[in-house]
């Protein structure tokens, strides 16, 4: 149970000496209890002290620090269970698969690796590779070393105590997370996860065993562990994921305040929509590390646009970069559309523009991420802001058109951008983007 | 110390809606816990996996639709292949040649299409319009007069046109109602008690919350349902119990990834299978957040969709 403010104010010297940059004792443990502060900024107080508080007020749920290739990453460290609550904080990874049973391994990792790209801003590809050790026990490390130079990060999945280590020793600057400790094994194979300094996946029969499993790690001092929600079918895949999650959050229960790896391409045995379809279903509840087959665009461009959607702040607008997007092949003769920089706009009006078919120059200007209207309120989008984008972006000297085709919502703008802008023909689009096909199709005409 | 299994069950539940006749009928909602959480309480009535055809065709669509409706020479016989795939619980039929902009179909075209099709399948029928407000306000009205007795559901009603849907559909000959909202919850409660206080009982309306494809917008779509489910079953609020109905295919099916040909996108590979991973994407998530029912398009998808929530629930 988390120490209460008044718990921890107990602790204090209650001197109020300020030194933690606060006024009184009781106000830094109010900001302690709330998670604002950090206990340690307290200088006056006893090594057990310290370990109490922030034992008891540590977060439900662990975060967990993973390497994959060169960029890192955490998994768990959930404070709720709706993005509306507050916001996710880790997005799931995706991990194409792997095994020492299949015979085409190399092309397939060549494959996945294929899909790499940028998506507003987030590069968007496979982070990691599942490396399942079937029967063929001896090409495990050979196989762990492909993947490792794929550069990428590795997940070892194991359950031999000695093919494990071997691989893992192989590849150990790659950082794998060793998933393979179970009830059976857990003490051996979590000394080589500690030894390495690997993150530990366990799993379990059921959650009960999962759970005693942890319990039983935790005790031997491991806490650098992710909780495979196991294979034995969808319905207790996803009860798993569920229950872990919430177990941490809402019942405070830190043996399950770790982040989750589901095995979807095992769930789903090579039907292929069906697999995206649970791929879906773990990006939203709660699968921290989601195992495909592979990765190719089909499941990319979905799953990955599901996540960025769903792992955005909701405090915090998705934005796209200004500048120039040209759509439908256009070129420099092609009429120009302005609008804001808010994610959202900008999907529904270049889809809508492209539905259109006619070549258009669609500028995105800097409004702080706001839609057209709420920048228009904020100032952030006006004739002197359009005219900034113009000049800064040097659209004169790019495009030859003279069209400046404005938001139909901001029609009101159109007489100042005119007289800021007198080469320009400034046009009012429609109000709404389901206009623009219309709108586009008579603009050409 | 053992695992001690949290429980989410509430004393509020959704309400349950009957779509259809006879035997294949299907009831959406019912249920007093969390979509698909099973483990915390039964679900009744799982979730639904409907297929929509359009009165124009699909003769333009990625082959495994247009392939799949090849043989078939009018709209009745469409509808009939549709609800043939045993997967299929409920038919939508898209009344797209309405569209005033577009093909302009006159009324007595489309209450026609609509009779052809009710008469066709056995399995419950949805009518969707052609998203132009007046035109669909008209047409929903005649044909929930011409169907009468089929028990189908007009969808949907929006804020600006639900008064004469409610009050033709709802009221008068006794079809089902939908009410629809773009992503907010306040303007699918305020829409859902709009209707109610029109004396359309409230186990008569089913909610379209709005949709968007996985990737465009998303987050709103699934924070919407999450709080429409939070609010109609942890505090009883009883105007947003209403099972919630998302049309899919028709929104994934137009965005760039489903669209983009493979010439212009040769890296992107086969198009179908691009079409395919954004429509059961986007409706895994919607399931996942809340939806009682889907509307998807493809042949491919709907199995997938079946499937996951046959094993689920």
């Amino acid at each position: 149970m988390a120490l209460k403010g008044i718990d921890i104010f107990k602790l204090t010297p209650k001197t109020n000496c300020k030194e933690c940059g606060n006024p009184t004792c009781m106000a830094f443990s109010m900001k302690v209890a709330s998670g604002a502060v950090e206990i340690t900024k307290c200088p006056h107080l006893s090594d057990e002290v310290l370990a109490k508080v922030s034992e008891s007020n540590a977060p439900p749920m662990k975060t967990i620090a993973v390497k994959a290739g060169d960029t890192e990453y955490k998994l768990g460290g959930e404070t709720v269970l709706y993005r509306h609550e507050k916001t996710f904080v880790s997005k799931t990874l995706y991990a194409m698969t792997v095994c020492t049973d299949m015979e085409d391994n190399d092309a397939k990792i060549a494959e996945s690796m294929k899909v790499d790209y940028d998506r507003i801003g987030e590069r968007m590809y496979c982070e990691y590779i599942f490396v399942n050790c079937g029967e063929k026990k001896d090409e495990f490390v050979a196989l762990a070393q492909k993947a490792a130079a794929a550069n990428r990060g590795v997940v070892l999945n194991c359950s031999d105590v000695e093919t494990m280590k071997a691989a893992a020793t192989a590849i150990k600057d790659a950082q794998p997370i060793l998933n393979g400790a179970d009830a059976s094994n857990y003490e051996a194979m979590s000394a080589v996860a500690t030894e390495l300094g690997c993150v530990l996946g366990v799993t379990g029969a059921d959650l009960d065993e999962l759970y005693e499993t942890v319990t039983k790690l935790e005790a031997l001092g491991n806490k650098n562990l992710i909780l495979d929600v196991g294979t034995a079918s969808v319905k207790a895949a996803f009860e798993g994921a569920v229950q872990i999650r919430r177990a941490a959050l809402l019942n405070k229960d830190r043996t399950f305040g770790y982040p989750t790896i589901v095995n979807v391409a095992k769930l789903a045995a090579g039907d292929e929509a069906f697999e995206t379809a649970l791929a879906s279903l773990f990006t939203l509840k709660y699968g921290s590390i989601v195992v495909l087959s592979d990765m190719t665009y089909a499941k990319s461009l979905a799953l990955h646009g599901l996540r960025q959607n769903v792992f955005t702040d909701p405090q915090k607008p998705m934005k796209v970069e200004p500048g120039i997007y040209p759509l439908n092949k256009a070129d420099a003769d092609a009429p120009c559309c302005i609008t804001v920089d808010f994610a959202l706009t900008y999907f529904v009006v270049s889809g809508e523009l492209e539905r259109s078919g006619v070549p258009c120059n669609l500028l995105i200007s800097d409004a702080g991420g706001y839609s057209v209207l709420t920048a228009w309120a904020a100032g952030k989008l006006s004739a002197s802001t359009i005219v900034k984008f113009i000049n800064e972006y040097e659209i004169a000297n790019k495009i030859n058109n003279r069209t400046l085709i404005l938001p139909g919502k901001v029609a009101v703008l159109k007489g100042e951008v005119q007289d800021k802008l007198p080469d320009w023909n400034v046009v009012v689009g429609p109000a709404e983007a389901v206009g623009l096909v219309k709108f586009m199709k008579e603009l050409q005409a | 110390m053992p695992f001690k299994k949290p429980v989410q069950k509430y004393n509020a539940s959704i309400n349950t809606v009957e779509l259809g006749v006879g035997d294949k009928k299907i009831v959406l909602g019912g249920e007093n816990v969390l979509p698909l959480y099973t483990f915390d309480g039964a679900i009744e009535n799982a979730p639904k996996v409907g297929i929509e055809i359009s009165d124009l065709g699909y003769a333009d669509q990625v082959p495994g639709i247009s392939g799949f409706y090849a043989d078939c020479a009018t709209i009745a016989d469409m509808a009939k292949k549709a609800a043939s795939i045993e997967a299929v619980d409920f038919v939508c039929l898209r009344l797209d040649s309405a569209d005033p902009n577009g093909y302009d179909a006159s009324f007595e075209d489309c209450v026609a299409t609509a009779k052809a099709v009710a008469e066709a399948i056995d399995k419950p029928l949805v009518i969707a319009g052609c998203k132009n407000d007046e035109k669909d306000a008209q047409l929903f009205t005649k044909i929930a007069d011409a169907l009468q007795g089929k028990n189908v559901l007009m969808f949907s009603a929006k804020e600006a046109n639900y008064k004469g849907i409610a009050a033709s559909a709802g009221l008068a000959y006794g079809q089902k109602v939908g009410a629809e909202s773009a992503v907010d919850i306040n303007l699918a409660k305020q829409l859902n008690v709009l209707i109610t206080q029109m004396g359309v009982n409230a186990s008569n309306v089913v909610m379209n919350t709005g949709t968007a494809a996985a990737g465009y917008g998303f987050e709103y779509v699934v924070s919407t349902m999450d709080r429409v489910k939070a609010a109609a079953l942890g505090q009883n609020d009883a105007s947003l119990q209403l099972p919630i109905m998302t049309p899919v295919g028709s929104e994934t099916w137009g965005v760039k990834e489903s669209v983009a040909s493979e010439e212009d996108m040769p890296a992107w590979g086969s198009q179908e299978k691009r079409g395919i991973g954004m429509e059961v994407t986007t409706a895994a998530a919607v399931l996942a957040s809340g939806s009682n029912a889907v509307i998807l398009r493809h042949p491919e998808s709907v199995a997938a969709v079946a499937k996951l929530i046959k094993e689920l629930i």
